[in-house]
């Protein structure tokens, strides 16, 4: 059976004719939403949010509409922060990109909107800055968008003023943290604060309030506008509300980016029907289901799932691989995330050491330095995998590995450190086999005719 | 007058040469105003554009931009040396960053930069960072996830993006600068 796709915020991305200019947008029903939104009032927005039970799709999947309500617009005696994070960098991610440049108005319309309900007057839009030309197209929409009278004083002679300004990163990775990003902003190191006390919601950018939301979840918050609340969590399965952005890479035949109802679509329809496949005629090998700080899964896995029955009972049922469904709840079930939506696919001919040492590298280049365990940790990490993929492997260096890797999660400030330790010991776990067996191959294998996946 | 910095510089060319246009300066003047709360926010900014103007950022840059937002010189060039975007030398005329994290290595991104590599005939240095050709013409870095996962491998061309970059489009890319 073909799955087909459910486009709520891709509705026009790719579409012919559809372009990212204010014409276009208003043309199939722009700015609708603000006005809708300008009527209904702040609190009724957030109380839609919250009916909507959205998620945020930057990683975490925390309830938006529980993040907003840390914010009391009435009783703050501060200012109130909006900050759009379009910082989009954990491998395999890619969803960001097509809406910042292929419809960056609905980007704003959702930002205008989330600003106007949290009673926030000035937000900033952090994208990273090799989208290199992606700021050039959110500073031309948000002049469109002004010189519409969508934004900056008195918009739609509502009475509210808002100002949002795009702000550029500069190649950090630890920037798509909430607190290194708002560090980032401050001008200063992007070095994560620590929890408590500087929770954004009440000691945020300049030590105020601060709402800090992904480019998709922005997103739709105009949708919930445009069909409640109640509606919207219709959309996909209890506690999963609303529409996924998937995006597929890797060794599939068809890898790209797509939309489905969050769960509406398994682990295996989604490799092998929506993407084509394995490519070349091969056998997956591995999956990582929600962005490479998520855990592995194994081509054969079953995994033993809690459900709640039709009687409202838990009962442990398993389920194979191809059978989880694409939400956060089925994924965290299965030991992994779904993150930020980015499915790395690897086929039966890839070498689970060279993946997992490029991955580790990408960490390694990443830390922020704050943390001892991460810093000294994650290098080790990389070294030790380096060592290995090259053929000098010890036979203690698997066990060396998931000692190292358990000794960074749970030891630092920000999340990071888990999103390094993850991959590694999610590999060791799995893939322990093949790496001891490369490990007692040691200069046989490092001259494998392989494709080297380590840079 | 402060005297200059020197830890943290040892990798740094030799003071950027150049005209500080009007131009720019009113450039800079705009970007401090979007941060109306701290103009310690425009750092990176000004940071940005003094390394679009002048190709690196040396000691004049630093300087420059202290003085600007009323920060010490170490404020500033503590996010020269934090933030991978940021060079303490110039690169090439045309600089190539070709994306290593994993789905563009699975997608034959060591294949593209070894291609690259030899094009231009560059050789790994010892420096950290970017390899630049000796003519100046050329420089060549891999950078982490550039979030076009599905269209690997894909590089960036100083600030043109290319998707599918197999080792023929490298080789158009290479033989397209002028």
């Amino acid at each position: 059976m073909a799955i087909s796709e459910q486009r709520l915020i891709f509705k026009h991305i790719d579409a012919p004719g559809y372009t990212r200019d204010m014409e276009c947008y208003l043309k199939h029903g722009g700015y609708e939403m603000l006005k809708k939104g300008l009527a209904m009032g702040p609190s009724a927005i957030r109380d839609e949010v919250k009916k909507s039970q959205l998620r945020g799709r930057g990683g975490a999947g925390f309830p938006t509409g529980t993040k907003w309500s840390f914010i009391d617009p009435s009783k703050a005696t501060k200012p109130i922060y909006l900050i759009c994070n379009a910082d989009e960098s954990e491998p395999g991610t890619f969803k960001d990109r097509q809406i910042i440049y292929k419809d960056p108005h609905q980007l704003l319309e959702g930002m205008i909107l989330s600003c106007f309900a949290n009673g926030v007057k000035l937000a900033y839009l952090y994208i990273r800055c090799e989208f290199t030309f992606g700021h050039k197209v959110l500073e031309k929409a948000i002049q469109e968008a002004k010189a519409a009278g969508f934004l900056g004083k008195n918009i739609l002679k509502s009475g509210y003023d808002l100002e949002i300004y795009v702000h550029r990163g500069a190649g950090a990775y630890i920037c798509g943290e909430e607190t290194g990003l708002i560090e980032s902003l401050e001008g200063k190191r992007a070095y994560p604060r620590i929890k408590p006390p500087y929770f954004p919601a009440v000691l945020g950018l300049y030590m105020s309030p601060t709402i800090v939301n992904n480019v998709e979840t922005l997103c739709n918050v105009k949708h919930i506008v445009e069909m409640g609340g109640d509606a919207y969590a219709k959309i996909g399965r209890p506690n999963n509300t609303g529409t996924r952005l998937l995006c597929v890479s890797g060794d599939v035949v068809k890898p790209g980016y797509y939309e489905f109802p969050c769960g509406g679509i398994t682990l295996g329809q989604l490799i092998y029907g929506v993407c084509g496949g394995i490519r070349n005629g091969r056998r997956l090998k591995a999956v990582i289901p929600g962005g490479s700080s998520a855990k592995v899964l194994r081509a054969g896995e079953v995994f033993k799932v809690k459900e709640k029955d039709a009687q409202g009972n838990m009962v442990d049922r398993e389920v194979k691989l191809e059978d989880l469904r694409m939400d956060f709840d089925s994924l965290a079930a299965a030991g992994s995330m779904a993150g930020s939506g980015g499915v790395i696919v690897m086929d039966d001919t890839r070498d689970m050491v060279e993946c997992l040492a490029n991955i580790s590298t990408f960490y390694a280049h990443e830390s922020c330095g704050q943390c001892t365990p991460c810093r000294e940790g994650v290098l080790w990490l990389k070294k030790i995998l380096a060592r290995i993929a090259e053929g000098h492997g010890r036979d203690s260096d698997p066990g060396l590995l998931k000692d190292v890797a358990d000794r960074i999660a749970g030891r630092t400030i920000c999340a990071f450190g888990e999103a390094a330790a993850w991959p590694v010991q999610s590999f060791i776990g799995k893939f322990k086999e093949e790496i001891q067996l490369r490990i007692r191959r040691n200069g046989t294998a490092a001259k494998r005719d392989t494709i080297s996946l380590t840079h | 007058m402060s005297t200059p910095l020197r830890a943290g510089t040892e990798n740094c060319a030799s003071p950027e040469k150049g005209e500080i246009s009007s131009e720019m300066e009113k450039q800079a003047d705009e970007l401090v105003t979007r941060y109306p709360v701290s103009k310690r926010s425009a750092v990176l900014p000004l940071l940005h554009l003094w390394q679009e103007t002048f190709g690196y950022i040396g000691p004049r840059g630093v300087e420059w931009i202290a003085k600007r937002l009323s920060l010490q010189e170490i404020q500033v060039l503590e996010l020269v040396t934090f933030y991978p975007w940021f060079r303490q030398r110039p690169y090439g005329k045309f600089h190539f960053r070709v994306c290593r994290t994993l789905p563009c290595a699975l997608g034959g991104a060591g294949k593209t930069f070894a291609a690259l590599q030899k094009l231009m005939n560059l050789k790994a240095d010892g420096h950290e960072g970017a390899m630049v050709s000796e003519d100046g013409r050329f420089s060549l870095e891999y950078s982490e996830c550039l979030a076009s996962c599905g269209t690997a491998p894909v590089i960036l061309r100083n600030d043109e993006f290319y998707e599918k970059v197999d080792e023929k489009k490298a080789s158009e890319l290479v033989a397209g600068c002028k």
